[in-house]
């Protein structure tokens, strides 16, 4: 019911942000040194000539078609460029959260199972640690270490899955490893609040007393509920893996919306940054509800609460 | 009457904020993490008094040096030494937080208060802005408005206070919606106090718990959000000596085995925002009763 308030919100904020250029946006985006041809090009393409309502009612429009208007440059459409390079942020993104899940449950599971022992003391560091470190930065020492001291991996580049399915997924593995490793140290930290939260039910209790094994309590019965709220954080995970591939792709230069974003800014291309947020904010908006929405068929009480 | 009450209520906070100082100086990561973070505000402040070397100087006879007793971190492209740069960009990285996320705490925290204790079409209209701004994934909207505004340091400030001032209006509103209903704000009601003294002067104090926390935990937020716009190129340029700008460079450098020029401003950092992590978890247990008081016992 939000949704569509949100969104037009959205193309505001979108429309607002690339005109906040001090001075002249047409001679801000191509440059003072560009002859007066392109700056007048740039001011048609942005519809600088025209009144600021007008402006946006007209690029809404676009939108709404479809049509994300054309990069000042290369004249490209920037909707089909963003669609063609969606599926790489997904799969990065899709690697990042395995990474996250593979390494943060069983961390948080463990810490939560052995709690105030050294392992605990351990992973409650590394999960505060994970969540303060640069993914830029981890991105970049990943590299020192593994493709330039130790030569397994390729530093860095793309090679399409249809060319070669091997070299395509040895390219995945750092910038997968750079997104996801924050990602697991909020995981672990979720997963072990959580679990010890369930741990302390009488459901727990009950299981333990019917003499069930102790791996079936934790694996069966409390895991599986420990986990729900993790799906809750899923949602902000997105922003974060939308915000680490504008880092990730660029520094290991694989060709998703990141780097496009990136490279936008560099040649401060309005077009494409306008039109790459916005997209990123809708895929943002709809990850939350379509979260929002798994919560509730997941867990009854909320289901039943809203229902009544 | 209302003056006995007032004052029961100082001893009792006074006594509060005491029990809460005593928890956090038993309490060994705080006083490890404050040290670190007294350290780092030394370094920033002193850093001119104890830094080797000029952050700008260049020396090319010694560029691309490594690690040695001469420079402790090497030097970088233009012979620059990297322990001095990082000790300068200290300071760039402390300011752009602290002022950053002190104006937006100041500003969130306002609004969240009015918000949720005027309600009613106020607390709608700043509601669905922030859920409007919550649409955008915090880092992308910054470096979207930086490419638009440009770079430097004041620009940076602004951007993560537009970008950060929501998460303390959502914080704020909810718990002022929580006490608006409280006994103690019809008490200050109908002795007449008035809207702005109830807001500020009654509920503010009792909504300050989650705010400090998010205060702690987005000063690291800052420092790495500074970090990566000055990484993408968008944040503080030079010559001012920035942790991010300078991993900027450094990437040029990767292939070819300079690690010391990664390393180094990276670990400044990763340090920096674990200080402020980690004395941010501390904090929210010093400041939950429950748990301050069941560390006591055992």
């Amino acid at each position: 019911m939000l949704l569509p308030i949100v969104v037009l919100g959205a193309t505001i904020v979108v429309f607002v942000t690339v005109r906040v250029v001090p001075g002249d946006p047409a001679l801000a985006a191509v440059g003072f040194w560009s002859g007066r041809e392109q700056v007048e090009l740039a001011r048609k393409l942005l519809r600088l000539d025209q009144p600021i309502h007008v402006q946006y009612f007209l690029w809404l429009a676009d939108v709404f078609r479809g049509d994300l208007g054309k990069s000042f440059f290369s004249y490209k459409p920037v909707s089909e460029e963003l669609l063609r390079r969606l599926p790489v942020t997904a799969e990065l993104s899709i690697f990042a959260l395995i990474v996250g899940i593979v390494v943060g449950v069983p961390a948080g599971v463990i810490s939560a199972v052995k709690r105030g022992s050294l392992y605990d003391k351990t992973a409650r560091f590394f999960g505060v640690f994970g969540f303060s470190i640069a993914e830029f930065w981890l991105g970049m020492m990943l590299v020192i270490v593994f493709a330039v001291m130790l030569p397994l991996l390729p530093p860095g580049g793309y090679v399409e899955f249809s060319v070669d399915p091997v070299r395509h997924l040895k390219g995945m593995i750092l910038p997968s490893i750079s997104l996801g490793l924050p990602i697991a140290a909020i995981y672990s930290r979720m997963t072990r609040s959580s679990m010890l939260e369930v741990l302390m039910q009488d459901y727990i209790r009950t299981a333990r007393a019917k003499g069930l094994y102790e791996k079936m309590v934790i694996y069966k019965h409390a895991l599986r509920n420990a986990l729900i709220p993790l799906i809750t954080i899923l949602g902000m995970n997105i922003g974060y893996l939308m915000s680490g591939a504008v880092l990730i792709e660029t520094i290991f230069g694989l060709p998703g919306i990141g780097s496009y974003l990136y490279e936008a800014i560099i040649s401060r291309d309005f077009p494409i940054i306008q039109g790459t947020v916005l997209v990123i904010a809708l895929i943002f908006v709809l990850s939350n509800l379509i979260v929002d929405v798994t919560y509730s068929l997941i867990d009854p009480r909320i289901r039943h609460g809203r229902e009544e | 009457m209302s003056h006995v009450l007032t004052k029961y209520l100082v001893k009792k906070r006074h006594a509060e904020i005491i029990e809460i100082i005593k928890y956090l100086l038993e309490t060994r990561s705080f006083l490890v993490f404050g040290s670190i973070l007294s350290l780092l505000i030394i370094i920033a402040i002193f850093a001119p008094l104890i830094s080797p070397y000029d952050p700008l100087e260049q020396n090319l006879s010694e560029r691309l040096n490594p690690p040695s007793l001469k420079h402790l971190m090497g030097t970088d492209q233009f012979g620059r030494d990297i322990l001095t740069r990082v000790m300068y960009g200290a300071r760039a990285s402390l300011i752009v937080a602290i002022s950053s996320i002190t104006l937006a705490a100041l500003f969130g925290v306002f609004l969240g208060i009015i918000a949720g204790y005027i309600g009613g079409k106020l607390d709608t209209v700043i509601s669905r802005i922030i859920d409007i701004m919550f649409a955008f994934p915090a880092v992308v909207l910054a470096i979207a408005v930086m490419a638009a505004l440009g770079p430097g340091i004041v620009n940076v400030i602004l951007v993560i206070v537009f970008v950060s001032i929501p998460q303390f209006v959502r914080i704020s509103r909810a718990s002022a919606i929580t006490e608006k209903e409280k006994p103690y704000v019809l008490a200050a009601r109908s002795v007449g106090a008035s809207p702005l003294r109830i807001m500020f002067r009654h509920i503010l104090p009792n909504t300050l718990s989650p705010t400090i926390v998010q205060f702690t935990v987005l000063m690291a937020w800052a420092i790495l959000t500074e970090a990566a716009l000055s990484f993408i190129g968008v944040g503080i340029r030079p010559p001012e000596p920035s942790w991010g700008f300078m991993l900027n460079e450094a990437r040029n450098y990767i292939l070819t085995g300079e690690w010391w020029m990664i390393l180094f401003p990276g670990l400044a950092i990763t340090i920096s925002a674990l200080t402020f992590n980690f004395l941010g978890d501390t904090l929210r247990d010093a400041l939950d009763p429950k748990i301050r008081r069941r560390a006591r016992v055992y």
